[in-house]
């Protein structure tokens, strides 16, 4: 069983971290089989073939939201920043600098990232034996 | 500048890093509801209530308008105060790796204690109840004789299956169990805790500040911990030969699924 999508020791890691790992590798997946139906969709010719690809191509939007949603439920500051880039009308690069701006602005008035004040323990899921 | 006032305390850099130090060490291995409950946040400071996703219903005064009001679950703030010598301080400045840090590793024990109460026995006074008390399944007896903790452990899980709920499970031990478990395990009990974590599934947690000990289920979603703030080292005040600072933290817990738990009582 490949173990790829971990870039540190699996052992030293808490449950949480595993599974975003895993459905961060798994959004990646869907992302690259998206693109890979759009390619094939711009050569075929057959009516029904293409049929079958735009199906499989929509499961795969599919999974590439659900694994999207699990995600950013888990990370505040990512939803928030995608909050202000996702179904905005507008300069997508504009709204990015303003959404990171504002969240991260956000998050250390509210003392979450504050490092050297909290001591970081949060879950210790997965260090106890 | 946080509420915390850190600036303000007569501490350089490198001592801060050597107390926050010092702290995660002495917390990490007391923090036994974190290494078996759900944990979110942390929200920071200015969070203050958990929402319950409910509604009391409340009289209006007012004609053809009904009202409800939004029920929430207020975080509880701890705080745990040490003082720490300047002396010592200017000693680690000088590179001593022997600092008397004695008055923070109490508070550190006694503010881990007072978390795992909180979430296994309850804080009546927070509004938090325990996941031990909030139990429907009748206690178990978990009595001396370590040789029937297996037993005992096995009877919880069973209890947990019949009511519908998955493993793993998780063990919190009350100090006078744990020792228990580790004693036997000097006397060639070893397998009593291989017997245990095979039986759970999931880890057995050392649990200061639980009596007896409690049997849970780990599969996610019963056991919810906010965290406004975490853990955090504060400056209080200080004087010509002391530093007066304190651990604090804020959070609120609640049980989603009473019947994930069983309780052993001692």
């Amino acid at each position: 069983m490949p173990t790829d999508q971990y870039h540190e020791p699996p052992n030293e890691l808490s449950d949480e971290v595993r599974t975003f790992a895993r459905l961060c590798t798994s959004l990646t997946e869907e992302a690259e089989a998206i693109g890979w139906y759009q390619q094939r969709l711009a050569l075929e010719t057959d009516r029904e073939a293409r049929a079958i690809m735009a199906d499989a191509q929509g499961e795969e939007f599919k999974h590439f939201c659900m694994d999207l949603e699990f995600l950013l439920r888990r990370v505040p500051l990512w939803r928030e920043i995608a909050q202000g880039i996702l179904f905005q009308e507008g300069d997508i690069v504009e709204h990015g600098e303003a959404a990171e701006e504002a969240a991260v602005e956000g998050a250390a008035a509210r003392g979450a990232t504050e490092s050297g004040s909290s001591l970081g323990l949060g879950s210790l899921k997965g260090a106890a034996s | 500048m946080s509420h915390l006032l850190r600036e303000h305390a007569p501490i350089t850099e490198e001592s801060w890093a050597r107390i926050d130090e010092e702290a995660r060490e002495r917390l990490t291995p007391a923090l036994a509801a974190r290494k078996l409950v759900d944990f979110a946040g942390p929200r920071g400071w200015q969070h203050s209530a958990t929402n319950l996703g409910r509604i009391a219903a409340i009289d209006a005064p007012f004609a053809g308008v009904s009202a409800a009001q939004r029920r929430v679950l207020p975080l509880v703030e701890l705080r745990a105060p040490f003082s720490v010598s300047r002396a010592e301080l200017a000693d680690a400045d000088r590179g001593a790796a022997d600092t008397d840090f004695d008055d923070l590793d109490k508070a550190a024990h006694a503010l881990a204690m007072a978390e795992n109460a909180s979430v296994f026995h309850g804080f009546a006074a927070s509004g938090i109840v325990g996941i031990a008390e909030a139990s429907p399944h009748k206690p178990i007896p978990l009595g001396k004789d370590c040789d029937r903790y297996a037993r005992h452990v096995a009877k919880a899980i069973e209890l947990l299956l019949a009511a519908g709920i998955d493993g793993p499970y998780g063990l919190a031990l009350g100090p006078a169990a744990h020792e228990l478990v580790l004693e036997s395990s000097e006397h060639g009990g070893w397998l009593l805790l291989d017997h245990l974590r095979k039986i759970l599934g999931g880890p057995l947690v050392w649990a200061p500040g639980v009596e007896g000990a409690v049997v849970l289920s780990l599969r996610g979603g019963d056991f919810l911990f906010e965290s406004g703030e975490d853990i955090s080292v504060g400056y209080r005040s200080h004087d010509a030969d002391e530093v007066s600072l304190y651990l604090e933290q804020s959070f609120s817990f609640r049980v989603a699924t009473p019947e994930a738990a069983v309780a052993l009582t001692p």
